[in-house]
C-alpha cells in the first residue's frame, strides 16, 4: 500500500515539475492510469491505419501515394513509440495488445468512422491529425517521460500528416463542384467526431481531475477542444471550406468561438461499441493477429536455429 | 485460434540507441521488439530513423542494461557532492587575465 509519505513526495516532484522516470516510485494508482491511456493511445494508432489504409490502392496520383504510404508508416511507428513507452510500467506488449483484440481495452472513437471518398482522406489529415496535435503536444509535457517523449517524436512527425491533409483540401475546395461537394461533405461528417476526440465535457469527465493532479495531462479536455475549434475556424475560412455549425461565433469576452452542442449521445454509443465501423475495425485487428501468429513463429524458430548452428560453429 | 489468444509469441524485448550526427553521442530512442540482432537493427531503422534521424545505430537486449536505481540516488552520487575542487570555479585567476577571450 502507498503510504502518505510517499504520495506526498511524489506529489512534490509533480507540482516542482520533476519528471518520473520507469524505475522511480510512483503510486499505484498512477501506473494503472499510466497503462489505461498510454496503451489505448497505441491502440488508436494501429487501428488509425486502416481507414486511410483503405485508400492506398485507389489515390489519385502516385505522388498522393507515397505520401500517404509514409503517413499510414508513421502511425504503425506512433503505436510502437507508444507501445515501447507502456512496456517501462512493466507490463508485457503481447498482454495489451490482447487486452484490446479480446478484454475491454478501448481506443479512440474517431477510428470507427468510414473513410467514404478521397477527400476524407483529406479531412483525416487536417482535422483528425489537427486535434491529435493539439492533444500530443500537450503530452509531449506529461509527467511521466517516457509518454513524454513518446508525443515529443510523434508531434514531429503529425504536423506533415496535417499539412499533407490541409493542402490536398484546399486544393479540393478550389477545384471542381463536384470536387468542392465532396470536400464539403467530407468536413460536414467528420467535425463533429473530431470534437469528441477531445473527450467529455470536464464536468462528465471522471478522470480529468486526477490526471491534471498528477500531470499526467497538462490541460482539461474542454481547454484543449476550445483550442482546437479556434484554431479551425480560421484554417476552414482560408480555404473556403464552412463548418457545419450555426452556432459558431465568435465571442468578444472571452476571445474564443463558441460552437453548438455535441452529439453526445452518437459518441457514447460509439464507445460503446455501435459506431459505424466498430465490428469490421476489431474483426480487420483480429484477423492480422491470429493471420500473424504463424510468422512470429517462424521467425522466432529461425532466429533459434540461427543461434545454435552459430553457436555449433564456435 | 481465437480460442486461445495468449500463445506466447512475444518475441524479445531490445533497447535502441543512435547518433543523431556525426561525432555525437548516441542517445536512446526507445524499444522494439525482434527475434535477433540483424532483425532489431533493421526494425530500430524502420521504427527510430525513417527521417534520417540517426546515422548509426545501436541495439541491445533490454535484459541485459544494468541501471542504477532511483532510490539510492543520493548515496550512490554522494562522493561527487563535497568535491567542488573538480570544477574550474572552485579556483581564483587574476582579474587581469580573467576575461581572456
Amino acid at each position: 500500500m502507498d503510504t502518505q509519505q510517499q504520495l506526498d513526495d511524489f506529489q512534490r516532484r509533480i507540482d516542482n515539475g520533476e519528471k518520473i522516470e520507469p524505475k522511480d516510485w510512483m503510486p499505484e494508482r498512477y501506473k494503472k492510469q499510466l497503462i489505461r491511456i498510454m496503451s489505448q493511445h497505441a491502440h488508436s494508432e494501429i487501428v488509425g491505419m486502416l481507414p486511410e489504409g483503405n485508400w492506398i490502392t485507389r489515390v489519385p496520383s502516385l505522388k498522393r501515394k507515397l505520401v500517404l504510404l509514409a503517413k499510414v508508416q508513421d502511425e504503425a511507428g506512433h503505436g510502437l513509440y507508444l507501445y515501447s513507452g507502456t512496456e517501462t510500467l512493466g507490463v508485457k506488449r503481447q498482454k495489451l495488445i490482447e487486452d484490446y483484440l479480446y478484454g475491454n481495452a478501448k481506443y479512440s472513437s474517431i477510428f470507427n468512422y468510414p473513410t467514404l471518398t478521397y477527400a476524407d482522406i483529406c479531412v483525416i489529415g487536417w482535422l483528425v491529425d489537427g486535434a491529435a496535435i493539439v492533444n500530443q503536444t500537450m503530452l509531449a509535457k506529461s509527467s511521466y517521460g517516457p509518454y513524454a517523449r513518446a508525443n515529443l517524436r510523434i508531434c514531429k512527425e503529425e504536423s506533415f500528416h496535417k499539412k499533407q491533409g490541409y493542402e490536398m483540401l484546399a486544393k479540393m475546395a478550389e477545384g471542381t463542384s463536384e470536387q468542392k461537394r465532396m470536400a464539403q461533405d467530407a468536413v460536414n461528417r467528420w467535425w463533429w467526431p473530431t470534437l469528441m476526440m477531445f473527450g467529455p465535457h470536464d464536468t462528465d469527465s471522471p478522470n480529468s481531475a486526477e490526471l491534471i493532479k498528477w500531470g499526467v495531462k497538462t490541460k482539461t479536455n474542454d481547454e484543449l477542444r476550445q483550442h482546437y475549434v479556434d484554431r479551425m475556424v480560421m484554417e476552414a475560412e482560408a480555404i473556403g471550406i464552412e463548418l457545419p455549425d450555426p452556432d459558431l461565433t465568435y465571442n468578444e469576452e472571452t476571445g474564443h468561438w463558441d460552437f453548438g452542442d455535441i452529439p453526445w449521445d452518437e459518441f457514447w454509443s460509439v464507445v460503446k461499441g455501435d459506431g459505424p465501423m466498430n465490428r469490421e475495425r476489431m474483426n480487420a485487428r483480429r484477423e492480422a493477429y491470429e493471420g500473424g501468429e504463424w510468422v512470429r513463429e517462424a521467425a522466432a524458430a529461425y532466429a533459434r536455429k540461427k543461434r545454435l548452428k552459430e553457436e555449433k560453429a564456435s | 485460434m481465437t480460442d486461445n489468444p495468449s500463445n506466447n509469441t512475444e518475441w524479445p524485448l531490445w533497447e535502441v540507441f543512435y547518433q543523431p550526427k556525426d561525432g555525437k553521442p548516441f542517445e536512446h530512442a526507445g524499444s522494439l521488439h525482434a527475434t535477433d540482432a540483424e532483425m532489431a537493427l533493421q526494425n530500430a531503422r524502420d521504427t527510430y530513423a525513417r527521417r534520417n534521424e540517426g546515422i548509426a545505430i545501436w541495439v541491445v537486449p533490454s535484459d541485459q542494461i544494468v541501471a542504477s536505481s532511483p532510490e539510492d540516488r543520493g548515496p550512490f552520487f554522494d562522493p561527487a557532492n563535497d568535491k567542488p575542487y573538480r570544477h574550474p570555479q572552485f579556483y581564483s585567476v587574476p582579474r587581469a587575465v580573467k576575461k581572456r577571450k
